[in-house]
């Protein structure tokens, strides 16, 4: 089961943001309630899925020294497609995300993973890694995003767990709360893996 | 005139790019080891938004909107900027030897900095002319170089602390960042 073990590889041992540290604009922007977080992290793995995709057909017919503002290219098409159905489908993410769908096009992730895989490995494969990847990236925002909105708004989703009682901590869903929440994350599974390796 | 010096003061403080609007933050985590080469590359992406604002502004109004083609704007955006991050690279090569050695190795690296699409949208959608693009991309970007050299001179410190193993490198940059972004707060109320 090749497939899997790629998709797995995106998912947990080279989690783009947990491992890699890559990407990290949307990471810490759109962060502010869980559901933005899995609306991020969804839409970047449509636009790798298809990305990936793409560029793994073309890789020989798409000369070397160009290959650069090609795949951009590609990017951004996917990019500009993905932002005409979240306009047209889902209008309440679409402004909640605002300005960081176009710039799903400079998300490093993607640009990434079409150089040092798609360009190297077959569509199957390819389309494989852009799942894996996209979902590892989905699962770490969507924790990210879980943590800051339960502690800054107090519930998850939308839905309320700490009760009426609790006193929202504002400052997790301000810019100061995406940094600290990450770095302190990133410390805690460095804390977690160490003790295991 | 005040108008101007608002949008200048509103993007170099009171809506600093890296602090509040998260653009750029990739190479302001990877580029902001020593405080050198977090001023190089604050001069480079300075220089780049500023010239990216007006080119992308032009593009927008002489060929974007004339053709009726506005949902083309990322990849016609994304290309301006990276063609001219090249050209920005060859002029500077050819007529300034000492200043293509201290920005060479950002240059390329600008072409992926979300703050340069980042502005140029922005620009579009606050519906700015072309002075007003000019300085908020400048304002932008001398916000960015504020905040990275500020991050960078903690950071030199940082090396000489004892930190926790589980937090050396990033994890303990983030939490500084964190803090930097709460003084970054307190130019909420100044406009």
């Amino acid at each position: 089961m090749k497939f899997g073990k790629i998709m797995m590889n995106g998912i947990f041992k080279e989690n783009p943001t947990f491992r890699l540290l890559i990407g990290m604009c949307p990471t810490l922007a759109v962060t502010t309630a869980a559901i933005n977080g899995l609306g991020m992290g969804l839409s970047t793995a449509a636009v790798l899925i298809g990305s990936n995709a793409v560029i793994a057909l073309l890789k020989d017919v798409i000369p070397s020294k160009i290959r650069i503002p090609a795949f951009v290219v590609v990017i951004a098409s996917f990019v500009t497609i993905l932002g005409m159905l979240l306009k047209a489908y889902v209008p309440a993410l679409d402004k909640s995300l605002g300005l960081f769908i176009p710039l799903i096009v400079v998300n490093c992730i993607i640009l990434a993973r079409a150089e040092s895989f798609a360009s190297k490995n077959g569509v199957i494969s390819s389309i494989a890694d852009g799942l894996g990847m996209g979902l590892g990236f989905t699962l770490a925002l969507t924790i990210l995003a879980s943590i800051r909105e339960l502690l800054g708004a107090g519930s998850i989703f939308a839905i309320s767990i700490m009760g009426s009682a609790y006193e929202p901590a504002i400052i997790m869903i301000l810019p100061p709360g995406a940094f600290l929440t990450l770095g302190l994350l990133l410390g805690l599974i460095n804390k977690l893996t160490e003790k295991t390796q | 005139m005040t108008g101007i010096l608002i949008i200048l003061m509103s993007s170099i403080l009171v809506n600093n790019f890296v602090m509040v609007k998260f653009l750029g933050i990739c190479p302001f985590l990877g580029v902001s080891k020593q405080v050198e080469t977090a001023i190089g590359m604050g001069l480079a992406v300075t220089f780049v938004m500023a010239v990216a604002s007006a080119a992308t502004y032009i593009v927008q109004e002489l060929i974007l909107i004339p053709l009726g083609i506005e949902y083309m704007q990322t990849i016609a955006f994304i290309l301006v900027i990276a063609a001219l991050v090249q050209f920005v690279e060859m002029v500077i090569q050819k007529t300034s030897p000492t200043l293509y050695q201290a920005l060479g190795v950002y240059l390329p690296l600008i072409t992926t900095n979300c703050a340069v699409l980042g502005v140029a949208i922005l620009n579009i959608e606050s519906g700015y002319n072309l002075l007003e693009t000019i300085f908020n991309g400048v304002g932008g970007a001398l916000g960015f170089t504020l905040a990275i050299v500020l991050f960078a001179g903690i950071r030199e410190r940082l090396e000489l602390s004892s930190v926790p193993k589980a937090l050396k490198g990033f994890p303990i940059a983030l939490i500084t960042a964190g803090l930097m972004s709460i003084a970054f707060l307190g130019f909420q109320g100044l406009l």
